[in-house]
C-alpha cells in the first residue's frame, strides 16, 4: 500500500503495475536458470573441499583418481595464473584478485572448513564423486579463531604471515588479523562528551547470516579449441563473471564471452566468482564443456555470508534530545581474507543524523570463516542495529517518542556526511512524519506486546551502464539492457522506455544481453540498475525519438523543431504544411527510406544518486515461558525518489524486512570446537518462513524525486534491510525490560534475558 | 562405481528376504523423507533400498474393534485426512501433521518417523503418549512391541536387521478421553522440535483424570514415556498443585544436551511448560472442547 502518492498525471506508463514481463516463464518453470543448461558431451565437475577449519596443505596426490575410467580432468591451485593480482572494481567493493583465487581454489593453506581444494570433471556425477574420494590431501592442522574478538588478542592464530594492518603508521611489527582500521570523524567528541546532558553507551554484536538466495552458485563452461570460451552462469553481473575469470586464468577479455542465466536471488552473494574460473579451467584441460553446480551446504560452507559484527557505541546528548556527539569503533568479520564493508559500516552508522562529533574506527578482521561476500546495504545493518539501539536508549532514558528524538536530530539537504558527500534530495523527516501518521504509529498495543522503531540508510550508487533501444519495423521496440534481472528491472527498463517513446507498455520487450552483445555495465548491485541502467534506457529512447523526429521532418520536408512527439506519434506544427500525423509504427515501417534501421545505444557513467532513508515500525509479543517471538504488525516507509514500479518497489521494502528478521531473530552461523560449522542447511539456518510473518505494510514516500534522473528513481533494494535489526531488537528489549545486545534474539537467547531459561 | 539396487516388493515376506540378501547394506523406503536426503546427502550409503509401499495394507489405515491400525507408511496427508482418526486422536493426527511440509506430508510417515530415531521425531512422542503398539513382521512371523521400546537412540532402533514395522495399533478409546502434542521451534512450520511433549488422558464422568500417559521428545537420546508425570496428572482435576507435580516430573525425566538447537536449561524448562500445555489441551479435548486443535507453542 502506498501513502495515497499518485503518479503524475504527464506519465502513462511510470508508476503504474503492469504484470512482470518475466513471470509466466519463472511460474512455469521455462526460465533457464544457471542449473539448466546442457551441451553436447557436457562432463559433471564438483569440487573436494577442505574438511578442516585451517591447515597448511602438505600434498594433494590425485594420481589414484586420475586413473578412474571417466574422470577427464583434474585441477587445483597451481592451475589458475592470477599473475600480478591487483583489485578489479565489484560494485560496492574492491576485489583483490589474487585472494579471490585463492579462495575459488586454496594455494598452499586452507583458511575454512569448505574451502574448495581441487576440482575434476568426470562422465557421470557417481564417477565425480568417486573421483573425489580418490583424491588424497594431506594437511597440516592448524589451530583456528572464528570469533571476531578473539581473532584480533594476542596469542590468536594467525591466517596470513604476511597481513600487517593498513591504516596504522607506523606499520605493525608484528602480522595479525586485522586487515586494516579505517578512521572517520570530526569535531571535538571529547569536548562534547565532557559536557553531555546525557550518555548513551553499549555493546553489540551481530551473527554471521547468509544471502539465503534460492539459486545454488551454477555454471557451464566450454573452452573453445581456439582459445575463445563461453560461460553460462546464474550472476548479478556478466561483465564481472567475465573480468574475474579472465584475471584468474590470465586470458584476454574479449577471448572469453558470458552468457547470463536467469538468477534465482543474490542479495550481493553473486557479485563474485566461485565456480566460473574453476569450471573453465576443468574445461581448458579436457576440451569439454563442463558443469559445476553448488549444493546448498556448498553455499553455506563456501560461499560469502556477510560479516557477523562486534561493536562498541558511546552518544552524548542534550537533555532536549539533541545527539552532540558519537564514538563508536566497529570491527567486522571478513571471513578469510581481507575485505569486510565495515569502511561503508562507518560511513552509513549516523548518515541518517546531524551529529557535529564523530569519531568512527572500523576494523577489518579475518577469520576461519567462508569469505565475506556482499549482502545488501553491505555493512550497513549492522551499524545501524548498534546505533538505533542506542538511539532507542536515548529516547527511553529522555521519554522522547523514537519518532520525535530522530525528527530532532535528522540530516538535511545541505549537511555534509562524515564521508564528505553533501546530502541532496533527501526525505528523511518526511518519512519519518509519514510514519508518525500512519495508522500502524497510532493504533493501541495489546497487553504484552511492544513497538519497535529504527532507521536506515543507503547511498545507492550509479556508475557504468549501457543500454540500447531497437525499433522494431512493426512499430514495436525492444529494450536490450546491460543487467541480470534480479528485482523485476526488466520492468522498470521497458516502462521508461514506453514512457519515453509514447509506447504503451505491451510493445516494449526487455532482454539482458551477453557480454558480447552490448556494451559494458557495473554489477547489478548498490540499487543502481533503475537509476543508472535506467538513464541509459532513457537515453537511447530519447536518442530513437530524435531520430524519429528528424525522419518524420525529413518525410514533411519541415524543420524538425516543428516537428512534436507525443503518443508514439508525429505531428507537424507547421501550419503551412497540410501533413497527417506520423505515427512509430509508419515510421518503422518506413526505416529504409528515411535513413536505415532506427536504434541507439548509450554508453554512460551515472552520476547523481541519491541516497534513501528508510523507517520501519515492528509490533511484537514474546511467550514468557518459551522466549519465543511473533511479529504481529510491521510496517515499512521510504524515502524511494519516485517508484517507476510501485508494486516491485514495495516488493523490495518487504523482502528486506523479512530478510532484516530473520537476521534479527534466529539466522545465525553457528560454529563448533573444532571450527566447522554445525548447522549449513536450511533447517537448522532458520530463515523466516511465509507464515512466520505478517503482511508488511508499505509507505513510499515519494515527497523527493532525484531531479538526476529522468523519472526521479532513486535506489530501493538496499534500504530496507537496515532498520529492522533494531526495530525488532527495540520492541523485544521494550517486553523483556532490558537492552538486548546480541543478535540473534532467538528464544533460547530471549528466555534467559528474561531471566527464565 | 555401482549404483544403488531398487526393490519394490509386494509381499512383507519378499521384502524380508530382500533385506536378509541386501545383508546390511539395505534400508526399507516408506515415504522416503529422510532416507532419501541422508543419501543425497552421503550420509545413507546403501546398496539396496526396498520401498514397502506395494506390500498390501501397510500404506493405509482401517478401524478395527474400535481401535485403528495406521499402516507404517501410510502418508501424513492420508492421516491428517481420516475422519475417525482426527476425532479418536487429535494429538496424533497433529504430530503426524507437524513433519514436514505439505508436499513432505504426501509422504511422511509415522513408521519412517520412528525408525528414523531421531529424537526429535514428532509424531514419537505422540505415539508413545497414545499407547500404541507396533505391529513387527520378520522371518519368524509378527511380533507386538509398544512405540516407546523400539528406539534405543540417535539412529538407532531395537528392530532386527530382517525385521519390518508394519503398522502401528491404537487402542479403543475410552470415554472422555483426549491427546495433544505440542512442539517448540523457532519458526511457525519447516523446523525440527527443539523440544515437544505430547499427553493423552482419560477422565471420569465429572473430569477427574483416571489415566494420563505423558511422553517427550528431543530432550534424551530418545522419546521417552515419562511415567511419573502421568502419576501427577491421576486422580487430579488438573489443578495447580497436579500441574506443578507433573512439570517437576517432566523436568527432572529430561537428559538433554546442549546443541545449536537450544541448551540444557532452555530444554528442561519448556519440556515442562509444553507438557503442562499438552495436559490442559488434552483435558480440554476429554471434556469434548475442541478449541486447542492444531495448536502449536
Amino acid at each position: 500500500m502506498s501513502d495515497g502518492n499518485q503518479p503524475p498525471v504527464d506519465f502513462k506508463v511510470v508508476g503504474q503495475r503492469p504484470i512482470r514481463p518475466d513471470g509466466v516463464d519463472k511460474v512455469t518453470g521455462r526460465a533457464q536458470f544457471g542449473a539448466d543448461f546442457h551441451l553436447p558431451g557436457m562432463l559433471t565437475g564438483r569440487i573436494k573441499r577442505s574438511p578442516h577449519a585451517h591447515a597448511r596443505i602438505v600434498s594433494i596426490d590425485a594420481s589414484a583418481a586420475e586413473k578412474l575410467p571417466g574422470v577427464k580432468a583434474i585441477v587445483t591451485g597451481v592451475d589458475l595464473d592470477v599473475g600480478a593480482g591487483g583489485d578489479i572494481e565489484a560494485g560496492e567493493h574492491a576485489a583483490a584478485m589474487k585472494d579471490v583465487a585463492a579462495n575459488v581454489l586454496a594455494g598452499d593453506k586452507v583458511f575454512y572448513q569448505g574451502h574448495a581444494v581441487a576440482a575434476v570433471a568426470a562422465t557421470s556425477p557417481e564417477v565425480a564423486a568417486e573421483a573425489l574420494d580418490l583424491i588424497v590431501v594431506t594437511y597440516e592442522i592448524l589451530p583456528h579463531v572464528i570469533d571476531v574478538d578473539e581473532a584480533m588478542m594476542p596469542g590468536a592464530p594467525v591466517l596470513h604471515d604476511d597481513m600487517y594492518t593498513k591504516g596504522v603508521t607506523p606499520k605493525p611489527a608484528k602480522p595479525s588479523n586485522v586487515a586494516q582500521r579505517h578512521v572517520m570523524g570530526r569535531g571535538d567528541v571529547k569536548a562534547a562528551f565532557a559536557s553531555a546532558g546525557v550518555v548513551i553507551e553499549g555493546r553489540y554484536t551481530t551473527a554471521a547470516v547468509h544471502q539465503g538466495y534460492i539459486e545454488p552458485h551454477a555454471c557451464v563452461a566450454s573452452w573453445g579449441a581456439d582459445g575463445q570460451s563461453t560461460i553460462w552462469c546464474s550472476s548479478q553481473g556478466q561483465f564481472l563473471v567475465r573480468a574475474m575469470t579472465a584475471r584468474i586464468l590470465n586470458l584476454p577479455l574479449s577471448d572469453l564471452k558470458v552468457i547470463p542465466a536467469e538468477i534465482g536471488g543474490g542479495f550481493g552473494g553473486k557479485t563474485t566468482v566461485y565456480l566460473e574460473p574453476v569450471a573453465l579451467a576443468l574445461s581448458r584441460k579436457c576440451g569439454r564443456p563442463v558443469k559445476l553446480v553448488m549444493s546448498r551446504e556448498e553455499v553455506f560452507l563456501a560461499s560469502g555470508p556477510t560479516s557477523g559484527a562486534s561493536m562498541d557505541i558511546k552518544l552524548a546528548a542534550t537533555k532536549d534530545g539533541k545527539i552532540t556527539a558519537a564514538e563508536m569503533e566497529l570491527r567486522y568479520q571478513a571471513g578469510a581474507f581481507a575485505g569486510s564493508p565495515v569502511n561503508l559500516g562507518c560511513m552509513t552508522a549516523f548518515a541518517c543524523y546531524d551529529v557535529e562529533n564523530l569519531a568512527l574506527v572500523g576494523l577489518d578482521v579475518v577469520s576461519n570463516r567462508p569469505k565475506v561476500a556482499a549482502y545488501r546495504a553491505p555493512g550497513a545493518p549492522m551499524a545501524a542495529f548498534a546505533v538505533e539501539s542506542a538511539i532507542d536508549d536515548l529516547a527511553r532514558k529522555l521519554d522522547m517518542d523514537p519518532i520525535d528524538l530522530r525528527i530532532l536530530n535528522a540530516v538535511k539537504d545541505g549537511a555534509k556526511t562524515v564521508y564528505g558527500a553533501t546530502v541532496r534530495y533527501s526525505a528523511f523527516i518526511e518519512t519519518l512524519e509519514a510514519v508518525k501518521a500512519h495508522p500502524h504509529y497510532k493504533a493501541k498495543l495489546k497487553p504484552g506486546q511492544a513497538r519497535g522503531v529504527a532507521a536506515g540508510f543507503w547511498f545507492n550508487i550509479g556508475g557504468e551502464s549501457s543500454a540500447a533501444v531497437h525499433v522494431d519495423e512493426d512499430g514495436g521496440a525492444t529494450v536490450v539492457s546491460s543487467n541480470p534481472d534480479i528485482g523485476g528491472s526488466r520492468a522498470s527498463m521497458a516502462m521508461m522506455a514506453a514512457e519515453t517513446l509514447g509506447l504503451p507498455i505491451e510493445r516494449v520487450r526487455c532482454t539482458i544481453a551477453d557480454t558480447t552483445s552490448i556494451g559494458f555495465s557495473g554489477s547489478t548491485g548498490g540499487s543502481r540498475v533503475t537509476f543508472a541502467t535506467g538513464m541509459a534506457v532513457v537515453e537511447a529512447a530519447q536518442k530513437v525519438v530524435a531520430d524519429l523526429k528528424r525522419r518524420a521532418a525529413q518525410t514533411w520536408e519541415c524543420d524538425i523543431a516543428h516537428v512534436e512527439w507525443r503518443d508514439g506519434v508525429a505531428t507537424c506544427l507547421d501550419p503551412s504544411k497540410n501533413v497527417k500525423p506520423l505515427s512509430m509504427k509508419v515510421l518503422a515501417s518506413k526505416s529504409a527510406k528515411t535513413g536505415g534501421p532506427i536504434a541507439a545505444e548509450v554508453s554512460l557513467n551515472a552520476q547523481g544518486a541519491a541516497a534513501g532513508y528508510g523507517v520501519h515500525v515492528c509490533d511484537l509479543e514474546i511467550d514468557a515461558e518459551t522466549g519465543r517471538t511473533t511479529v504481529v504488525r510491521y510496517t515499512a516507509a521510504q524515502d524511494v525518489g519516485r517508484a517507476i514500479h510501485p508494486a516491485y518497489v514495495e516488493g523490495q521494502l518487504q523482502g528486506g524486512a523479512a530478510q532484516g528478521v530473520g537476521w534479527a531473530l534466529n539466522e545465525e552461523y553457528v560454529y563448533n570446537k573444532q571450527g566447522l560449522l554445525d548447522n549449513a542447511s536450511f533447517l537448522d539456518y532458520r530463515m523466516p518462513v511465509a507464515s512466520d510473518l505478517p503482511m508488511i505494510d508499505t509507505i513510499l514516500v515519494e515527497a523527493k524525486p532525484n531531479p538526476r534522473h529522468p523519472y526521479g528513481a532513486k535506489g530501493v533494494g538496499e534500504v530496507p534491510i537496515v532498520p529492522p535489526l533494531a526495530a525488532v531488537s527495540n520492541a523485544v528489549s521494550a517486553l523483556v525490560g532490558k537492552r538486548m545486545t546480541a543478535l540473534p534474539l532467538s528464544p533460547v537467547s530471549v528466555l534467559a534475558a528474561m531471566g527464565k531459561g | 562405481m555401482s549404483g544403488v539396487e531398487y526393490i519394490s516388493p509386494g509381499t512383507v515376506a519378499e521384502a524380508i528376504s530382500a533385506l536378509q540378501a541386501a545383508g546390511g547394506n539395505g534400508r526399507l523406503l516408506a515415504g522416503g523423507t529422510d532416507l532419501l536426503v541422508q543419501m543425497r546427502g552421503g550420509r545413507a550409503k546403501p546398496k539396496v533400498v526396498i520401498d514397502l509401499k506395494g506390500i498390501p495394507g501397510i500404506a493405509a489405515i482401517r478401524e478395527e474393534a474400535g481401535g485403528f491400525i495406521i499402516g507404517a507408511a501410510a502418508s501424513g496427508a492420508l492421516i491428517g485426512e481420516h475422519e475417525g482418526l482426527r476425532k479418536a486422536w487429535p494429538g496424533v493426527v497433529e504430530a503426524a501433521n507437524l513433519i514436514g511440509s505439505t508436499q513432505v506430508q504426501g509422504r511422511a510417515s509415522l513408521g519412517g518417523n520412528l525408525c528414523n530415531a531421531s529424537p526429535a521425531a514428532d509424531s514419537v512422542p505422540a505415539l508413545i503418549a497414545a499407547g500404541a503398539i507396533c505391529v513387527i513382521a520378520g522371518p519368524n512371523g509378527q511380533r507386538e512391541a509398544p512405540v516407546e521400546t523400539i528406539q534405543s537412540g540417535p539412529g538407532k532402533t531395537t528392530l532386527g536387521k530382517d525385521e519390518v514395522l508394519m503398522a502401528f495399533k491404537l487402542p479403543k478409546r475410552p470415554a472422555h478421553s483426549g491427546d495433544a502434542y505440542l512442539r517448540l521451534i523457532p519458526r511457525t512450520e519447516m523446523d525440527i522440535a527443539v523440544v515437544g511433549a505430547a499427553v493423552s488422558v482419560t477422565l471420569d464422568a465429572p473430569g477427574k483424570c483416571i489415566s494420563a500417559r505423558v511422553s517427550i521428545g528431543a530432550v534424551a537420546p530418545t522419546a521417552l514415556l515419562v511415567e511419573t508425570a502421568g502419576s501427577a496428572l491421576v486422580g487430579s482435576s488438573f489443578d495447580d498443585v497436579a500441574l506443578a507435580n507433573l512439570e517437576a516430573a517432566v523436568a527432572v525425566a529430561c537428559k538433554p544436551i546442549s546443541d545449536k538447537r537450544g541448551t540444557i536449561e532452555y530444554r528442561t524448562k519448556v519440556a515442562a511448560v509444553l507438557a503442562r500445555r499438552a495436559a490442559l489441551i488434552a483435558r480440554d479435548r476429554a471434556q469434548g472442547s475442541d478449541r486447542a486443535q492444531g495448536a502449536a507453542s
